[in-house]
């Protein structure tokens, strides 16, 4: 597979809280219209690695650089969190789902499209004078949050409060949120956790129409294996901040580092029958 | 055992019946030296004397009050688990605007139109009706704040009093009107929520309530002690009144007057409801105007961020601007508030915006319950008329108000009408709105 040019490259990233390392010299390539895996064992630095790319945190050294097609070169890790969605399209998930628990399912998506309805409705103006741009404006917010809604199979339950819905219709609805921002890059942390295994299989079919198809980047936490080495194109495997490895899933499954890094020296032969993973205190 | 794991909410009567025992026992207990033992003075020396038919007296209503108490708790909480499984049912049946809260709310604007016709001649009335508005008006203000974005404001009774020194401080001193002065204090009150708004952008909760309520007192501590601008303690005096489309509420003299040009026997009584009419509009268009918020990116920003500020940012939302605009939107409609108020009396001073009024307002606010625009007028009511029902029971009025507040948040802890209504739906009565 010959590899594009990437979208977002990570250089030499180090964050250091105090005395801890929790990112140590890490570069990284994403390539456009490609899911990248992002693993390792519990606290090895991976969503430290996401609130540096979506402005959560500043990285105490070292450059994103993302190139939008539109707008050029983007250094993220200058932008606030909110530029680097609204500015760099690039969106994320949370590892223990941040929905607005009290609003409805459709609210929630409509919130993701806000700036753009902010801007029709001109400061509010245009809003409360129910002027036809905000109206066309909302209509058309509406219609690709129902089309989300449809795809994700969360059309039932556009009217219900999200925070009284299941875990795992949560996490789809989380994504459907995210997908409504038009991202370029989704950062999913941990999208599978608490996702029973035939939820587990449609989610790897979502991922792989959300690359292949509608050509969304897509850099992806997970420690269900069964998702990442049957979705991902590319993966990282970080350890105590450090990357230890990257490759193609064939090449990690083999990597003596990374099998050590999982599963310790001796039960390093046992691999193959060991292949899932659950995080810890993921129901 | 096994009651407890088939009844894990409610209690047996035996489980009741031990319970009053042990409370009646500590009642006992308390009781021997509280009440069945008393000194009394015989020929100078101290002699102990026992009262036990009163002791058991007293363990006896212990025991019965904490039976029935229990019972009643039993009762409601029962009830109350059926409710909440009937709401489930409900919402999963996607359920519309139930339409009763709509018919009380037209109701409600009726009553609130004929009052002034029925007791037009009762002065006490229409003014305590004032008042009442006044404080839904300001409930509305300060439930974008509170009740939508979630930010907890200790101080809202500042933006009131900058709105009313400012109309004072215009109409004295340059002559405005209460039309013109309306803006100008709106404005005014808005760039000072802006104001308050900017250094607590950070803080959530305790802690910004903490900042309000200093920043409430710095207002009023101005007020009081910048003399040359405010009068001090004194206040301000001879606040020009509104006048009906320049028609002024004066006794009949040379220029044209309201009794006058309508031909009208004059009466104290027609400012009296202009008034009330005055703030019922400003009132209903404070409604309209936040309802309507709500329904747009800026209202559903609100509540996002009261739900959750990191996700908002991760959807690209400035959660600064948003709560700035928040804070602005609450000051303003407390500016407008605190000219209508300061247009009312004709005088104000430090005295009307202490802490006491911004308690009483976020009371409104969250026993109304957070958000519904309807809870703010019924709150409103309680909060309002309780203490004047309550002038008969002179000293204890207080006490009976507090205790009104209590029951409230136990009965319903999440507020007279805690229904949030979405801003927007799928399916609205069957199809695509």
């Amino acid at each position: 597979m010959s590899q594009p040019a990437p979208l977002l490259s990570v250089e030499r990233l180090t964050m250091r809280f105090g005395g801890l390392l929790a990112i140590d010299d890490l570069s990284l390539d994403v390539a456009a219209r490609r899911i990248t895996g992002v693993i390792g064992p519990n606290g090895a630095g991976k969503t430290t690695f996401f609130n540096c790319l979506t402005g959560f945190y500043k990285p105490t050294v070292g450059s994103v650089r993302l190139n939008h097609p539109q707008r050029g070169v983007l250094r993220l890790e200058t932008l606030a969190s909110h530029q680097v969605a609204r500015s760099a399209q690039v969106v994320r998930t949370f590892q223990n789902i941040r929905l607005f628990p009290q609003m409805t399912v459709l609210e929630n998506l409509i919130v993701a499209q806000h700036n753009a309805l902010q801007q029709a409705s001109r400061f509010s103006l245009a809003g409360l004078l129910g002027l036809p741009g905000y109206r066309r404006a909302e209509t058309a917010a509406m219609e690709k949050a129902v089309g989300w809604l449809q795809r994700l199979g969360l059309i039932d339950k556009a009217d219900t409060a999200a925070g009284a819905l299941p875990y795992g219709m949560q996490r789809r609805i989380e994504i459907a949120r995210a997908l409504c921002v038009d991202p370029l890059l989704l950062c999913l942390d941990e999208p599978a956790a608490g996702l029973n295994p035939r939820e587990s299989a449609e989610l790897n079919e979502l991922l792989k129409h959300l690359a292949g198809v509608e050509g969304i980047a897509i850099l992806l936490i997970e420690h269900d294996m069964s998702v990442v080495m049957n979705v991902s194109d590319h993966i990282c495997v970080l350890n105590y901040g450090r990357k230890i490895a990257e490759g193609s899933p064939a090449e990690i499954q083999r990597d003596p580092n990374v099998i050590k890094a999982y599963l310790g020296e001796e039960e390093a032969d046992e691999l193959g029958s060991d292949e899932e993973h659950r995080p810890e205190g993921v129901q | 055992m096994t009651a407890l794991v088939l009844a894990p909410h409610g209690t047996s009567p035996a489980d009741r019946l031990k319970d009053a025992a042990a409370v009646a026992f500590i009642a006992l207990l308390l009781g021997i030296p509280m009440i069945g033992l008393l000194t009394v003075d015989q020929g100078g020396a101290l002699r102990v004397a026992t009262r036990w038919p009163t002791l058991f007296a007293f363990v006896a209503i212990c025991f019965t009050g904490r039976l029935i108490l229990r019972l009643a708790i039993d009762r409601l909480r029962a009830a109350k688990q059926a409710r909440e499984r009937s709401d489930v049912e409900l919402a999963a049946a996607d359920r519309t605007a139930s339409p009763w809260l709509t018919w009380i709310g037209w109701a409600a604007l009726g009553v609130a139109l004929a009052l002034p016709m029925v007791f037009s001649e009762n002065r006490y009335v229409v003014d305590t009706a004032t008042t009442v508005l006044i404080y839904v008006m300001l409930g509305w203000g300060l439930n974008v704040v509170v009740g939508l974005a979630g930010l907890l404001d200790l101080g809202y009774v500042a933006f009131y009093a900058v709105g009313a020194y400012t109309y004072g401080l215009l109409s004295t001193q340059f002559g405005w009107g209460f039309w013109q002065a309306l803006p100008v204090a709106g404005a005014i009150a808005a760039s000072f929520g802006i104001l308050l708004g900017w250094p607590t952008l950070r803080l959530r909760g305790d802690y910004l309530a903490i900042v309000t309520l200093g920043f409430g007192e710095i207002i009023r501590i101005i007020l009081v002690n910048w003399t040359e601008l405010s009068g001090g303690p004194n206040g301000i005096a001879s606040i020009a009144r509104p006048s009906f489309f320049g028609l002024p509420f004066k006794p009949p003299g040379d220029e044209a007057t309201f009794a006058s040009f309508f031909g009208l026997e004059y009466s104290t009584n027609h400012r009296i409801v202009f008034l009330y009419y005055l703030i019922l509009a400003l009132a209903l268009l404070t409604n309209l105007f936040v309802s309507r918020m709500r329904t747009l990116p800026i209202g559903r920003a609100w509540e996002a961020i009261r739900e959750d500020e990191i996700a908002c940012k991760a959807m690209g939302i400035n959660a600064r601007n948003v709560k700035l605009s928040a804070f602005a939107i609450g000051a303003m409609l407390g500016g407008f508030a605190g000219v209508f108020f300061a247009a009312r009396q004709g005088f104000i001073s430090p005295e009307s915006f202490t802490f006491n009024e911004s308690a009483i307002i976020l009371a409104i606010v969250v026993l109304g319950g957070m958000g519904s625009q309807l809870g703010v007028v019924l709150a409103s009511l309680v909060l309002v008329l309780l203490p004047e029902l309550g002038r008969d029971f002179a000293e204890y009025r207080m006490l009976l108000f507090g205790a009104a507040m209590i029951l409230i948040m136990v009965w319903k802890p999440g507020g007279i009408l805690s229904h949030r209504e979405p801003t927007l739906r799928y399916r609205a009565n069957g199809g695509r709105r």
